[in-house]
């Protein structure tokens, strides 16, 4: 239960922490440490060396400008939850943010740390589905975008390559009449989700509408077939009851230790209906 | 592999501790065995239990999921830095009275994260308290006199009785 021994650094600067990557191919960068500590000292990695990430001033940080907020992927999950401009535009990222760990973990836990793990129960890579989130990362090489469609891959996998870092995440300002619901079974407060669902609609543009469900088998989905039966619909309950038969028939769980398949199936299906129902009735008529 | 060390200056309690250590040093472990104040408890060390919940910088953080290195030229406030002398924080008062721990072992880390959750939400409800104290668990109390002891140390921080 105590770390391996590493080499550490703490560079403050992106280009100190890029070249030090580049020139180890398996260090391992440290952001908020509410993941990686625990993985070091269950000793489950290795690294020979921790490029630390906390002093790097310029990854933190909130922008929100007229299109799209950009968050520093270094900003600590709480000052997220708390930043009231980002709550009025983007609600679903504060109500999410609540069920993220504890107060204590999210003190230091960050945004782009929990994006670039990826644990496939975590409630951060569901909601950048569902907001169209785009990932700026770099390299040593340079930086590149990747849709957040693309980047969650699998199991605690993303579309990062070695020595790319997430430096910052781009949120697309919502419709104006955009509706948000998540809704979350864990089994207790702050636990990974069971099941959870993100929801965000809009009748802007002849109908808008994403369902991000989380908790089940590889990673955050979308479930693109729900996602239409809700706009065909025209957000009626009939097409609720539709988009969430679907949603539910998407999901693929696997039996574990927290809960077996069948029962994450159901929940999921009972997490997507009410966090549309949620966003439904929150959009704008 | 490495057998590289760093020396940290950190403040603990208002006292400065500077200490040359293996950047494979949990701050839990820092606190305990170089500051050597062992009020803050170490349960799981994987970040579950709570019990090594510190304030750092004035938030709470779980002192297990953190190196020693990283806490380089912060602020610390221990479970040690509430009592003055003899006398009880009122969130100590609040848990002797209303019988809110039974083996103690992770009262500690409650009262660090009550002390950090008071200060924003003088007069929380007890939904907001139950969500407060989902990151410390108990296994003796089953919770219902912790909760009651937060309710009446928040009556007392407001310098009302309860």
């Amino acid at each position: 239960m105590k770390p391996p021994p590493f080499a550490y650094r703490d560079p403050a600067t992106l280009g100190e922490a890029l070249a030090l990557l580049a020139a180890n191919v398996d260090a391992r960068p440290l952001a908020g440490g509410q993941s990686l500590v625990p993985m070091l000292n269950f000793r489950l990695v290795h690294p020979p060396m921790i490029v630390d990430l906390n002093r790097i001033g310029a990854l933190a940080g909130i922008v929100i400008g007229a299109d799209a907020a950009t968050i520093g992927a270094m900003t600590r999950q709480r000052d997220a939850e708390r930043d009231m401009d980002l709550a009025r535009a983007w609600p679903l990222i504060i109500e999410a943010l609540r069920h993220v760990g504890h107060i204590q973990t999210r003190s230091r836990g960050t945004i782009g740390g929990s994006l670039a793990h990826n644990d496939p129960a975590a409630e951060l890579p569901a909601v950048m589905l569902a907001l169209d989130a785009t990932m700026s990362v770099q390299s040593a090489r340079g930086g590149r975008k990747i849709a957040s469609a693309d980047f969650f891959v699998s199991t605690l996998t993303t579309a990062l390559d070695p020595g790319e870092l997430l430096v910052s995440i781009d949120l697309p300002r919502p419709p104006r009449d955009a509706g948000f619901g998540f809704a979350e079974l864990a089994r207790r407060h702050g636990d990974f989700a069971l099941a959870a669902a993100a929801v965000v609609v809009s009748r802007a543009g002849g109908g808008h509408a994403r369902i991000a469900l989380t908790g089940m088998g590889d990673g955050p989905r979308r479930a693109l077939e729900a996602e239409a039966a809700l706009v065909e619909g025209g957000f009626s309950d009939a097409a609720i009851a539709v988009a969430v038969a679907a949603a539910s028939a998407a999901v693929k769980p696997i039996d574990d230790l927290h809960a077996p398949a069948w029962y994450r199936k159901k929940v999921a299906g009972v997490m997507a209906a009410r966090a549309c129902r949620d966003a439904i009735a929150r959009m704008a008529s | 592999m490495s057998g590289e060390t760093r020396t940290i200056r950190v403040t603990i309690n208002g006292r400065d501790y500077e200490r040359t250590i293996a950047p494979n040093l949990l701050l839990s472990d820092f606190i305990r065995h170089e500051a050597e104040l062992t009020g803050t408890h170490v349960g799981c060390e994987h970040g579950v239990c709570g019990a090594c919940t510190i304030l750092h910088d004035g938030r709470p953080a779980r002192s297990c999921l953190m190196l020693a290195v990283q806490a380089n030229g912060a602020r610390l406030e221990t479970i040690e830095s509430l009592a003055n002398g003899e006398a009880l924080h009122p969130l100590q008062t609040a848990f002797w009275e209303k019988h809110g721990l039974q083996c103690g072992y992770c009262t500690p880390g409650i009262l660090m994260t009550m002390k950090a959750f008071l200060a924003e939400t003088p007069k929380p409800s007890e939904a907001q308290i139950r969500e407060a104290l989902s990151g410390n668990l108990c296994r003796c109390t089953g919770y219902q006199q912790i909760v009651e002891a937060v309710r009446h140390a928040a009556a007392l921080l407001r310098g009302e009785a309860s």
